[in-house]
């Protein structure tokens, strides 16, 4: 076509948050490949260095930048593209492609929108401009006003009534948003949706809560041509957001007129709106009569359904769809924005058709959400219109029950099937419905079960729930047959029943009272095993290419064993605080390495949104949760009447190597370091006779069992006192300790958490702490770089921003570091990757990077822990020092050593640039968490700021985590004691950089008697305004700086210090060095910073 | 799947033995095997006299999850010879459903059969072609031995099994849509009609009358029709000889619009060919494209036969193409007014978009008077 561009820029989405996850990793790296196989050069930029979009070889020029509209004019004004495409960068990627606009930035430089044209956005954004686009339309959308102010909120919703939605406009999965049953409710939501909505406008809506919710992808070109490629029904009813819903795909209770009903107008909206690539269009459909009933409602709405949302984009949605049907939303979005036409842009999967077509789908896909509430229990576990979960799973089965069930086992919830009941629920004598929490929450599924297991009726749970009986008396079956499997004998018969219902063998065992492993063997006996089928987006009428697999239990297995060398990569399930994309980034490459060295690549993963389940980043891909049965079961279906194939576990975080060891109990082959290498460097014990033996120092501790051992060992080493249980991931129940009182506290909880497994004590050591990732070949070891956090101890390392180089290292500090890995490396027999986690004692404290490291005390460098694995900072390091680790690492797992491969050993030369890795929170979402940083993992994401010098690296890294500060601005102190005399040096830079302070009664005191002028407010809440959460509320406030003590009700006032921190979007600083490298950048010359492709930083130039 | 159900076996004349369970009537049903890959639309897949003489596939494991209602029925009972489902829905759940589909085929007097691997038999079917099949509950052996001795579908005429015996009005639909008495009067052969063309006539402000397949030509003008369309049904055309003759008779008299087997028909009253397809197109997923506007459109289809695009006469011209695998779906003539479309613009099931067709046709009506 004439007017196609040649040169377009994609804006990525930045750091993981609650509601943009790795899915637009997925789309925009399917995006690059798809533009440039149209011969267009692609211009990426992402703050995210956790992706492979921001790989070589993925776009031709990577930009790993803040993503502002400042940074985006000087991309623009550098490489001079002539068509930005904003469509595939989320909710972030789409308000700053508006915000370009509106700086008249697009203008000035000539760059064509597109995909989505400005106005679309526009309308479908702000909810004013969507209600009359609808109502040209002529389609249905309930009662509704959109408001600016509150007063005006208070007006219009007397006349709606409650109960009300509402929506903030311009925000991310409905921050800010939910549902007000009371007037208080009303109040609060409104206020804070307004506060939350970067226009200051909310929605109000008649309420649809109960109705059934049901969406559609759809995609239209240029020319017109129009089709849907999937559409979903969600298994919550209306009222809970939809990443937080257990969605079914296609739809299961729509008969085709519902189902054309909805199609069509999904049509009608995406014509409407002059879309060119794919939209998601949300609808309410009048539910069953059961639920109208229960909700009180008669017949006399206006209409059968209800537009709800429309995103004009690539969506997570769109991602779980790409994956349910095998069509590439995101690929197919790409090449239409560049002027193809549908039926011009050929079906990958089927390799023979086109585009233009719709997916027919002869099975039943299930994704579920994973929440964070494992990590944070006493969060506000509800589910509502805002989203809480960090991340997802995909099933693939022949029926509902079985997607369901494997649903639950791929969500690595500690082994939490459907069996699975909270202690609570029978700890009552008599039982009572109300006792479970069977309305919209994370556990809902467990309490329905529950229910039906007492012998509730499936027609008091739909009318209570306003749950589809479709999906209840899906359940009702699979409870029947529990009772089966506990009263009845097994038989071939009744175990092929249950497995065709998506029982596990584990499952199996527990209520036949068998072990996993007997149910196994007797499965195998009866030759009761897993076919797989392929979803090949048209049912089987043709015949397709794609080499991507589903278990069931069915007759003829689809996928025969692969021919030749080939090895199997287990990915790292769904993204949840303490494993993100990262270990999505490493699975990639070691798929993609081992394919390079002639392996066929084989990827077992469950999670929709990452680039590992894209059917073309590997030779095979099954998706199947990632437990022992599904693994087992590969391996044998890949072994045929062979050896099976080695299994890679290093890159797929903890998931992958808890897997290490039940793989090699059962004498399956694991590539690289063996099952026992990652024993001994998991269990404490064993490790610490190991570091023993190389005399090798680390903080003094043990294995303990019982609570009396664990005392007296405490007594012995001294607190404060780190406790952790073994085999943990993201420091996931890691506690400081400060005394015996709160060590008796936390066993109780921790023995809990896991009872099979001993707890850890290690004596806490503040220090400064460092970080290697490594590559071993069983010689030599290979560092590509040192990192150094800028918290010390006792923040967990996935919390800590990290800087590389090392900057404040001694010689001597860097040699031993050297030597230490290299020495545990070797002993240890790893072959591949390991991370080393260092404490450096003696000396200050805090190093400040902008000092020089002349005259120090000795110190002395001791060893945390190894983790025989790749680790979450492997993209950080392989992009800041250009050593692409996973590769090299997967070829040493081959058996190439680092030699034949043209490495040397020991650390890699220092490259000519300052990268930082700064984390990313989604406190905002979380409601009712704590945001202060502790051992325990918090941050959901991650950025990176690169340049030549550590301040303008920082001032990067501050700006992509949305952490910096502005001369001027307010800040609030609140410091606990041990820490005051530390923050006098902060002060004095706070008030020279302009900053006005407020600051809690103790710590206002301390700033007035600096001779600093400081506001005072009281941190009791219960006495006087304005108190501490009203400076924050009223927007005076632009960062907080608290850090915390041990004392309790400190603890609690600080608690509400920093949610309304988090609720106003306001950064949290709870670790003093944080908050000095903010203070410090703040006083620097800032406004010099690069922005250059990331090869031009490592070019050295 | 309750345990009640007893054991049934699906056979292919290939040889191939499929075990499962028998639900609906428990009798012997046998015919054509084909598949269909809608993912909704059953209960108007079972009553679709298209159908009639073969056993469908569905490859959506999952039937019957919304019962039977009274809407949608597209002709009068059900027309397949026998259903082939991975799984049936015992507790189905949607307002307007009255019964199950177990009870549904039951009641009718037609078997089926779950638990099978409904995708394994589609490839069977791709691979090889569509085959006769036979539903049982007799031992494999015995059912294939009858099988073989059975009359084949390709031999038989399964249009005068389907059509109306009797001429009627559509007219139930005069409450919505007020008869204007004097737009047009359209006849439909009835070769196996789908209820729905008759409403989207209806709707369109037509008078709408149904006529025996087996309906003179002369008869057929004899009742001053403005216009007329030849429906889809089953089989194959080269049966239809008396079908053929009569269409040809009309051209150029009256404005015709043919639909699937009308299309064929109309083909073969000009001079074209028909042949059979390996597996045939069944489903409401199939993309089309219209020559003229080169717009693609997503269809509705159920055909087993296509015309030869080598046979066309002058004056027959391909109008749209599928984009699959490039045969023919739909005909315009240079000089009659004549158009067709292989695929089915009334859809039910499947996709809306295909009604301007209809429009087009009373368009053509109006041109025409």
């Amino acid at each position: 076509m004439a007017d196609r561009p040649e040169k377009v820029l994609v804006i990525g989405s930045g750091p993981i948050v609650i509601g943009q996850a790795a899915e637009f990793d997925y789309a925009g790296t399917q995006a690059c490949k798809a533009l440039r196989e149209e011969g267009v050069i692609t211009v990426l930029v992402n703050s995210n260095p956790a992706t492979i979009m921001t790989d070589q070889g993925i776009a031709d020029r990577v930009y790993i930048e803040p993503l502002t509209v400042e940074v985006l004019e000087r991309v623009i004004q550098t490489e001079r593209p002539d068509g930005i495409l904003p469509t595939l960068g989320g909710q972030t990627g789409l308000n700053l492609a508006v915000a370009l606009a509106d700086a008249g930035v697009l203008e000035k430089y000539n760059v064509r929108m597109l995909g989505t044209p400005l106005e679309t956005i526009r309308k479908s954004e702000d909810r004013e401009f969507f209600r009359q686009f609808l109502h040209e339309l002529g389609e249905p959308e309930p009662n509704n006003v959109s408001v600016s102010t509150i007063e005006e909120a208070r007006i219009r919703a007397k006349d709606l009534g409650l109960p009300l939605v509402i929506r903030p406009a311009y925000t991310l999965g409905g921050t800010g948003g939910g549902i007000a049953e009371t007037w208080e409710e009303f109040e609060t939501i409104a206020a804070n949706g307004l506060a939350r909505s970067p226009i200051s406008q909310v929605l109000l809506e008649q309420s649809l809560v109960g109705w059934k919710e049901i969406e559609y992808e759809v995609m239209r070109d240029s020319a017109d041509n129009c089709i849907t490629v999937c559409n979903m029904e969600n298994l919550d009813p209306m009222g809970v957001h939809t990443g937080d819903s257990i969605v079914v795909a296609p739809s299961q209770t729509l008969t085709d007129k519902d189902y054309q009903m909805l199609r069509s107008a999904s049509l009608r909206i995406i014509r409407g709106l002059g879309i060119e690539g794919g939209c998601n269009v949300q609808f309410a459909l009048q539910p069953h009569t059961l639920v109208n009933e229960a909700l009180g409602m008669g017949d006399q709405h206006q209409s059968p359904y209800y537009v709800i949302e429309v995103n004009p984009r690539v969506s997570r949605s769109s991602a779980l769809a790409s994956k349910a049907t095998g069509y590439p939303i995101a690929r197919v979005a790409a090449k239409i924005a560049v002027g193809k036409r549908l039926d011009e842009i050929p079906n990958a999967v089927t390799g023979m058709t086109q585009a233009a077509f719709e997916p027919a789908l002869d099975y039943c896909v299930v994704k579920f959400p994973r929440w964070p509430f494992d990590k944070f229990p006493h969060g506000d576990r509800r589910t509502t219109t805002q989203m809480k979960a960090t991340g997802e799973v995909m099933v693939i089965d022949r029926s509902f029950e079985a997607a369901l069930q494997k649903a639950t086992r791929s969500l690595e919830l500690g082994g939490r099937s459907l069996l699975w009941e909270d202690q609570s629920w029978s700890a009552r004598e008599k039982f009572s419905l109300d006792d479970l929490p069977i309305g919209p929450n994370d556990l809902r599924v467990w309490a329905l079960m529950a229910a039906l297991r007492r012998d509730v009726s499936p027609g008091t749970l739909v009318r209570k729930t306003h749950v589809d009986s479709w999906f209840i008396n899906a359940l009702a079956r699979i409870v029947a047959m529990e009772r089966r499997l506990l009263s009845e004998a097994l038989t071939p018969d009744l175990l092929l029943r249950a497995k065709r219902m998506g029982f596990s063998d584990e499952q199996v065992g527990t209520l036949a009272d068998m072990l996993p492993e007997q149910v196994r063997t007797q499965r195998l006996q009866w030759d009761i095993r897993p076919v797989y089928k392929m979803v090949d987006t048209c049912a089987a009428e043709f015949e397709a290419v794609t080499p991507y697999y589903y278990s069931t239990y069915d007759q003829e297995n689809e996928a025969p064993p692969l021919p030749g060398k080939k090895a199997v990569v287990i990915g790292s399930g769904p993204i949840r605080i303490g494993q993100g994309i990262e270990f999505d980034y490493c699975s990639v490459h070691a798929a993609w390495a081992l394919s390079q060295e002639g392996y066929s690549s084989i990827m077992v993963n469950s999670n929709p949104e990452t680039v590992s389940t894209d059917f073309d980043a590997s030779d095979r891909l099954y998706f199947e949760p990632l437990d022992e049965e599904a693994l087992r079961d590969i391996l044998d279906n890949e072994a045929g009447d062979d050896q099976p194939p080695p299994v890679v576990v290093q890159f797929g975080g903890q998931t992958a190597i808890d897997l290490s060891q039940s793989l090699g109990n059962a004498g399956l082959p694991i590539l690289g370091s063996s099952a026992e290498a990652i024993d001994i460097a998991s269990d404490r014990k064993k490790f610490e006779e190991f570091m023993v033996g190389l005399g090798i120092p680390q903080p003094p501790g043990a294995t303990v069992s019982s609570v009396q051992e664990a005392l007296t060992v405490a007594q012995n080493i001294g607190y404060p006192a780190v406790v952790r249980p073994s085999y943990v991931l993201g420091g996931r129940a890691m506690e400081i300790v400060q005394n015996a009182t709160e060590l008796i506290r936390y066993l109780t909880v921790a023995s809990e958490i896991a009872s099979d497994k001993p707890v850890l004590i290690d004596h806490y050591m503040e220090g400064k702490e460092c970080e290697v990732d490594a590559i071993c070949d069983g010689q030599r070891v290979l560092i590509p770089g040192i990192m150094e956090h800028i918290e010390r101890a006792g923040v967990h390392s996935g919390d800590s921003m990290a800087t590389y180089p090392g900057l404040n290292l001694s010689d001597e500090e860097i040699a031993a570091i050297v030597d230490y890995t290299t020495q545990i490396g070797v002993a240890l027999g790893v072959r591949g990757l390991m991370n080393v986690q260092f404490v450096i004692q003696g000396g200050a404290p805090y190093r400040s990077p902008f000092l020089s490291n002349d005259g120090r005390q000795s110190t002395t460098v001791y060893v945390l822990e190894v983790n025989p694995r790749g680790s979450r900072t492997i993209p950080f390091i392989s992009k800041v020092t250009g050593v692409p680790v996973v590769r090299i690492a997967t070829r040493v797992m081959l058996g190439q050593s680092l030699e034949e491969q043209g490495y040397e050993g020991g650390l890699w030369p220092t490259q000519n640039l300052v990268g930082i890795k700064a984390p990313v929170f989604s406190m905002v979402k979380l409601v009712g968490v704590d945001w202060h940083l502790g051992p325990e993992m918090k941050s959901t994401g991650e950025v990176m700021g690169i340049d030549r010098d550590f301040p303008n690296a920082l001032t990067k890294a501050l700006m992509a985590a949305g952490l910096s500060l502005e001369t001027g601005m307010g800040v609030l102190l609140s410091i606990a004691d041990q820490h005051k005399a530390e923050v006098a040096s902060l002060v004095l830079e706070l008030d020279q950089a302009g900053c006005q302070l407020y600051a809690t009664e103790g710590t206002a005191a301390m700033i007035s008697a600096m001779g600093v002028p400081v506001t005072m407010t009281t941190k009791k809440m219960g006495e006087g305004h304005p108190n501490v959460v009203d400076v924050i509320e009223d927007g005076n406030v632009g960062a907080v700086i608290n850090t915390i003590s041990e004392v309790s009700s400190v603890l609690r006032d600080g608690y509400l210090i920093r949610r309304s921190a988090a609720e106003r979007q306001v950064p949290c600083f709870t670790s003093l060095d944080t908050a000095r490298a903010a203070v410090q950048s703040l006083l620097m010359e800032h406004s010099n910073y690069s922005v250059q492709c990331i090869d031009e930083y490592l070019d050295g130039g | 799947m309750a345990d009640s159900y007893a054991k049934a076996y699906l056979v292919l004349e290939d040889g191939s033995v499929h075990p499962g369970e028998s639900f609906g009537a428990e009798i012997e049903g046998h015919g054509e095997v084909v598949f269909n890959t809608s993912m909704t639309g059953y209960q108007e897949v079972l009553t679709d006299p298209s159908y009639a003489g073969q056993l469908v596939n569905l490859t959506y494991p999952l039937a019957g999850n919304y019962g039977i209602n009274k809407n949608d029925f597209e002709s009068k009972r059900i027309q397949v010879s026998g259903l082939i489902v991975r799984e049936h829905c015992d507790l189905p759940s949607h307002g307007q459903s009255e019964h199950t589909l177990h009870e549904f085929l039951r009641s009718q007097g037609i078997p089926g059969i779950s638990g099978v691997d409904t995708r394994a038999i589609t490839r069977r079917l791709r691979s090889q072609g569509v085959m006769m099949g036979a539903i049982t509950q007799e031992q494999p052996e015995v059912a294939l031995k009858k099988l073989a001795q059975r009359a084949r579908y390709d031999d038989t005429d399964y249009v005068r099994t389907v059509t109306t015996e009797e001429i009627y009005d559509w007219d139930d639909l005069s409450s919505e849509t007020e008869l204007d008495p004097a737009k047009y009067k359209i006849l439909v052969t009835d070769c196996g009609l789908k209820y729905n063309i008759l409403r989207l006539l209806r709707q369109r402000g037509c008078q709408v009358i149904a006529v025996p397949a087996t309906t003179p030509a002369e008869d057929m003008l004899a009742m001053n029709p403005s216009g007329i369309l030849f429906s889809p049904g089953p089989g194959d055309p080269q049966l239809l000889d008396y079908l053929v003759s009569n269409l040809s008779k009309l051209l150029g008299q009256v404005p015709v619009m043919g639909i699937c087997l009308g299309h064929q028909i109309a083909a073969r009253a000009l001079g074209a060919k028909t042949y059979k397809l390996k597996f045939g197109h069944r489903g409401a997923n199939h993309p089309v494209k219209d020559l003229a506007s080169e717009r693609v459109y997503i269809t509705a289809q159920n055909h087993g036969y296509a015309v030869d695009p080598d046979s066309l006469p002058a004056g027959l011209e391909i109008s749209h193409l599928n984009l699959n695998d490039g045969t023919i779906e739909g005909l315009k003539h240079t000089q009659m007014p004549l158009f067709t479309i292989q695929y089915h613009s009334e859809a039910s099931p499947g996709p809306q978009d295909n009604e301007y067709l209809f429009d087009r046709f009373v368009q053509m009506l109006e041109e025409a008077n």
